[in-house]
């Protein structure tokens, strides 16, 4: 049956958005959970005193900002089962299994894989500069004071980094609410692909371009949510100066 | 008894010399003032002795016993440069109090981590140095709100808090308007015991000839003058020392 009045395809469309819209929430809260101290791993990479180890990580973060992150989310998806598991079933001789499953499930790993390790070379950097920022005296007032570098680092330093990165983080995170849609590429069920639905026709609504565009509200409403989230962390840490 | 013995300590950063063996001693009690011009090596020796830079050369004694020798220092763990360091405690010319913990908590920081005590000792010996410092009234200020004299009272106090057997000042109040200098330069006087042994660095001349017990003056790297401070400030054998002094004491 063709749902044809917008009061009869309303209920129907924000059904099939809030699904999508928890598959974007589901990515982007495992991107966060994975990226965030991922990056910090990274950050000390590129501040190892050991050079190659230095350069690596710098290669590293170099290739991932570098390039697009829809092509990073196709080769982490596409290159393990379409071009890697011929290569090594022609070389064994017998057929492996190494791709990440056709199903939702497989896309979701493969996207979350992507974006995590995306976002945590973002992140790298930015706690680079907040780690620098803080005063050698900071540490050196850690030092004479008997303290190791492990408890200078989480008891001192982290702190102070932390509210020196705030609005830098606020923008790469607020970013990445609006990127996980590059995950669409994959055929991942985030919003846009529910939103996109309705065009080709989806449960009784055909050649509707309305919800595609509709998805918007819900980013720009989660967005909302999170400024204010920011604006309070900063306020928060607002008691001392760095 | 000697708390503090330096043998013919040397350190350079490449090809350029920063002391070039430098010797003294300090009996337990005494306060020792390293006067001298910018760049004459008196911060990096106060450095060298707190483990923030590595000695080329010598050695150094406290209580009579070897902490630290050259020849053997590329063997030292990080637990035992932390070990090290804790015989000496040294005030920052910027303070370098931690921002975002209140004076007390600045305090009992790391006494707490090293585990020098239960809690409550360690927070009643804290107020007992905020006390000594004249700070009782403020202990749950942070630092951005205290002036650059107060902040400077408080970084003695929580150098004291580790009981270091020789504290050292890196010129304390170079940082600090002239009207607060005063208050911390008392503060420093009101250490000086017959337990406490302190290493100043500093401009203050009158403080340096009035406080301290014994006073060498640096230039270039080497100790060019040391004695009492009747000696240096007031018969001078120098040429150095002699303009050094002329000049720091110019009157306008």
């Amino acid at each position: 049956m063709e749902l044809t009045t917008f009061s009869q395809q309303l209920p129907v469309v924000i059904q099939a958005l809030n699904v999508g819209f928890v598959q974007t929430l589901k990515l982007f809260f495992v991107t966060l959970l994975g990226a965030l101290p991922l990056g910090l791993v990274i950050s000390f990479g590129s501040m190892s005193r050991f050079r190659g180890l230095r350069g690596v990580v710098k290669t590293i973060v170099w290739i991932v900002r570098g390039s697009p992150l829809m092509i990073q989310l196709m080769i982490i998806y596409y290159f393990p089962g379409l071009v890697l598991q011929p290569f090594l079933e022609q070389i064994l001789g017998y057929s492996v299994n190494i791709g990440w499953g056709g199903g939702e499930s497989g896309r979701f790993t493969a996207a979350a894989v992507a974006f995590i390790f995306n976002y945590a070379c973002y992140f790298s950097e930015i706690y680079r500069g907040g780690i620098q920022g803080v005063p050698i005296g900071q540490q050196e007032a850690g030092q004479v004071l008997g303290l190791s570098k492990s408890q200078i680092f989480f008891k001192i330093t982290l702190l102070q980094m932390v509210k020196r990165i705030i609005p830098p983080m606020a923008n790469e995170i607020i970013t990445l609410v609006k990127d996980t849609s590059l995950a669409r590429i994959i055929a991942l069920q985030e919003i846009i692909w529910a939103g996109q639905a309705f065009m080709k026709g989806s449960q009784g609504i055909s050649g509707q371009l309305w919800p595609l565009f509709f998805t918007a509200v819900y980013y720009l409403a989660f967005n909302g949510v999170l400024t204010v989230l920011f604006a309070w962390l900063e306020q928060k840490l607002d008691y001392f100066k760095v | 008894m000697t708390a503090l013995e330096v043998r013919n300590i040397q350190k350079n950063y490449g090809k350029t010399e920063v002391l070039k063996d430098i010797s003294f001693s300090l009996e337990k009690g005494q306060v020792l003032a390293i006067i001298g011009s910018s760049g004459s090596g008196k911060t990096t020796l106060l450095r060298c002795l707190n483990f923030l830079e590595t000695l080329q050369e010598g050695s150094i004694l406290v209580n009579g016993k070897t902490i630290f020798d050259a020849a053997s220092a590329s063997k030292l763990t990080d637990e035992q440069i932390r070990e090290n360091r804790l015989h000496f405690g040294l005030v920052f010319q910027s303070f370098n109090l931690f921002p975002q913990y209140n004076v007390l908590q600045n305090v009992t920081l790391a006494p707490t981590l090293l585990k020098l005590g239960t809690a409550q000792e360690i927070q009643e010996k804290a107020k007992k140095l905020i006390a000594q410092v004249g700070l009782s009234e403020r202990i749950q200020a942070y630092p951005c709100q205290l002036s650059g004299g107060q902040q400077q009272r408080v970084a003695i106090a929580r150098a004291l808090a580790l009981n270091p057997d020789i504290l050292c000042f890196d010129e304390p109040t170079s940082a600090l308007d002239p009207e607060l200098t005063g208050e911390v330069l008392k503060v420093i006087k009101g250490l000086k015991s017959k337990d406490s042994t302190m290493i100043v660095v500093t401009h203050e001349m009158e403080f340096a000839r009035h406080v301290a017990d014994k006073v060498i003056f640096m230039a270039d790297g080497i100790i060019e003058e040391m004695g009492t401070p009747e000696q240096v400030f007031g018969n001078p054998q120098k040429e150095k020392t002699k303009a050094f002094l002329q000049k720091s004491l110019e009157e306008f």
